[in-house]
């Protein structure tokens, strides 16, 4: 599968791990968990070599997993309708509150016209609805240059940065 | 397309650099709204080549304030807290005139619909509007809407601060907010100043007013989870002071809890009403200022920002001259005792241009009638213009000496019925006859009941009465805090109205008690003069219609009204 990653088109090097896996079955490489997942076998997954990522879902408390976070180089966050916007908040929590610096990912209804939204709040990448053309999501980014606000991709309100 | 030539700027220039009244973008803040018109226009021929389904264009048009309704689509234009120049009204009269069907329609949160669009048309619509610094931007949608305050702001007597330089701050703040663009719900804010509450901050999602701390500091009270539609609710105070430098902060706090803790299942439980009644307004209070202590020093408001901002609405430089008009003309002097109020300054006005002519649906205007009140404006009052709450226009800044012209002006322009603040200056939406929400028609009942109390003698000796009627329970007229309110109801396929008494809009707003069960169409006129009996027989001197009846309670206006049967 194909993914954004910081604007640019790449495969996914992840894969996304069923609750029912044992661990003997476990393979090799990134893999991503559920919070109930990690809450059950933290030990076994943190042994691991590979990289671990966590995937949430949009009533879950990104506190619950602040103590953990330099556990996960990725942390995925679901948009199950575009017009959920849950995850808007939790990315922004993770950066914010938290100090997150890893991959965060937006999985689910991802569409184009959310893109910038997402990456200012603090994704990094996003795995781009089925059915949607990847190359013209690339698009989505940079149409509006102003932006008034602090976030999470400009830490000075719109005003700051014009006195400075 | 648009063929028509663009209206020509007639506003004086050198006159508006010094002393705007009005936030005047820079260069930065008209790349936004430009570049926000090209998106949007991206977006609209994605959809028109079939390569944005129709749930997903949805969202994006609603942001730029488009409905599809009943017979077209319907756009909604923001004028942010209701004020505006003559320039945008005569652009909004080149748009009623280009793209609709020569008028526009004011609403209770201050801005202008227009009912008759294309689609395709839509985007050279923002175009237009964008060159005189106007948008639609988030007028729609479940995110932060347009800011709204009272319409006398800067000009009442009554007001601790002026509140637009801190709404043109919650405007910037809130306009493309990327965390909050798909909340539960939609979103909306109100700001007042003034000791009297004229914005009906108490049922907005949150309600910010003007006050002085113990200390002699002004600040916000906060207050937060109102709202009309089928819950109504009136809302409860978060916190008593809020300093000014922490008013984004605050804002961003509510709005993060509410985006993630907002119930999201079901659409008519999703306001952030629901939210602060379920988990009741202490647990609610608590998670925002929990929230708010993570955020509120990276997030300080400069008074550099508050001083920049507020240099735009520095009061005009008003002449001293006290000159009295004199005349004797009757109905000069009714419109004079009706549509106009008390301004600050001595010698002045404030003039109320009435959108409630029995000629027309209240708040609709033509746009031969925009163009007059631009020139109006332009002549009379600075070059600025307000929309009202009640739907609709203020003229803030007039001399007493130019009150009789203007009276005359407006009077050959049908905008000088003289019934501001009476039972026929009522607040009514578009109804069953443009929405596509609407369970009854609401236009024509408002014109049966203007008619039915043309008598203007009768009018005013009823006083002031705040008649609010809306065409189904989403309540876009606010009828469950009008002193009578009116709720269209469908049965079968029939029309049945149902009133409320005793709501109230202002400071310690009240929701209305129900009266009892549907009134058929042809007997709402009736009804209210039954009601309007009864408070005739009732009233002790110099009390107001609502004051009976918190007095007399509901029973003899039930008695009267339900008698027969």
């Amino acid at each position: 599968m194909k993914i954004i990653n910081n604007r640019q088109i790449i495969a996914d090097s992840w894969q996304t791990i069923d609750d029912e896996t044992s661990l003997e079955q476990l393979p090799s490489g990134k893999i991503i968990v559920s919070l109930a997942l990690w809450n059950d076998r933290r030990q076994a997954l943190v042994a691991r070599d590979d990289a671990l990522g966590i995937k949430l879902a949009p009533e879950d408390d990104v506190a619950d997993i602040a103590a953990d976070l330099s556990s996960f180089a990725l942390v995925v966050l679901q948009f199950p309708a575009f017009r959920d916007g849950r995850a808007y908040s939790q990315a922004r929590n993770l950066r914010q509150h938290h100090g997150y610096q890893g991959e965060i990912r937006a999985c689910g209804n991802v569409l184009r016209d959310q893109l910038a939204y997402m990456e200012r709040v603090g994704f990094s990448s996003f795995e781009i609805d089925a059915g949607q053309d990847i190359n013209d999501a690339l698009n989505g980014f940079d149409e509006i240059g102003i932006k008034y606000q602090a976030s999470s991709d400009q830490s000075l309100p719109l005003y700051k940065r014009r006195t400075a | 397309m648009n063929t028509n030539p663009l209206p020509t700027t007639a506003i004086n220039k050198t006159k508006t650099a010094q002393q705007p009244g009005i936030f005047v973008y820079d260069q930065v803040d008209q790349q936004l709204i430009d570049e926000r018109v090209a998106q949007f226009r991206d977006q609209t021929q994605r959809y028109l080549a079939g390569r944005l389904s129709e749930d997903e264009f949805l969202a994006l048009r609603l942001m730029n304030g488009i409905y599809v309704q009943t017979h077209a689509p319907m756009m909604r234009i923001a004028i942010p807290y209701g004020l505006f120049s003559a320039e945008q009204m005569r652009m909004l009269a080149h748009i009623a005139r280009t793209y609709d069907k020569g008028y526009g329609h004011f609403t209770t949160r201050q801005n202008i619909q227009f009912n008759w669009l294309k689609i395709e048309e839509t985007p050279d619509l923002l175009a237009d509007l964008a060159s005189v610094q106007m948008h639609a931007i988030q007028t729609s949608g479940n995110c932060i809407r347009n800011t709204s305050a009272d319409p006398l702001a800067g000009v009442a007597g009554d007001e601790l601060e002026d509140p637009r330089p801190y709404c043109e701050i919650i405007r910037q703040w809130s306009t493309l907010h990327p965390e909050f663009a798909y909340l539960p719900r939609k979103f909306k804010i109100a700001v007042s100043g003034a000791q009297k509450d004229r914005a009906v901050t108490l049922v907005h999602d949150i309600g910010l007013s003007l006050v002085k701390n113990k200390a002699g500091e002004i600040g916000f009270k906060v207050s937060v989870g109102g709202g009309l539609g089928r819950t109504p609710m009136i809302a409860q105070t978060v916190r008593p002071f809020l300093e000014k430098q922490h008013l984004l902060s605050y804002l961003e706090a509510v709005l993060r809890i509410y985006n993630l803790k907002g119930r999201r299942d079901n659409k008519y439980k999703a306001r952030i009403k629901i939210l602060v009644g379920s988990m009741g307004v202490e647990a609610f209070t608590k998670l925002v200022e929990e929230e708010w202590l993570k955020i509120k020093d990276s997030m300080i408001l400069d008074q550099a920002e508050i001083d920049r901002v507020k240099a735009h609405f520095a009061p005009f430089a008003y002449d001293t001259v006290t000159e009295q008009t004199v005349t004797n003309n009757p109905a000069f002097a009714r419109w004079l005792e009706h549509n106009t109020s008390d301004h600050k300054v001595p010698g002045y006005r404030v003039v109320h241009v009435s959108l409630k002519s029995p000629q027309a649906a209240p708040g609709d205007i033509s746009a031969a009638q925009m163009d007059t009140v631009a020139s109006l404006a332009e002549q009379y009052s600075f070059g600025l213009l307000r929309s009202t709450y009640d739907q609709n226009l203020v003229l803030a800044d007039v001399k007493q000496s130019d009150l009789f012209d203007l009276w005359q002006a407006l009077d050959a322009a049908d905008l000088a019925t003289p019934t501001i603040g009476t039972l026929n200056d009522m607040i009514c939406c578009p109804g069953l006859d443009f929405c596509s929400l609407a369970n009854a028609s609401s236009i024509d009942v408002a014109a049966d009941i203007q008619k039915r109390f043309q008598q203007l003698d009768y009018l005013y000796d009823l006083g002031e009465i705040d008649l609010k009627m809306s065409g189904c329970m989403n309540g876009c007229a606010h009828h469950s805090i009008g002193h009578i309110g009116i709720l269209g109801v469908d049965k079968k396929g029939v029309e049945w109205y149902q009133f409320t008494l005793g709501g109230f809009a202002e400071n310690e707003a009240k929701l209305g008690e129900r009266l009892g069960r549907a009134i058929a169409k042809t007997d709402v006129a009736d009804t209210i003069e039954k009601i309007a009996q009864v408070y005739i027989e009732q009233r002790q001197p110099n009390e107001r219609f609502v004051d009976t009846f918190y007095r007399i309670g509901i029973e003899p206006f039930k008695g009267r009204v339900y008698e027969n049967n």
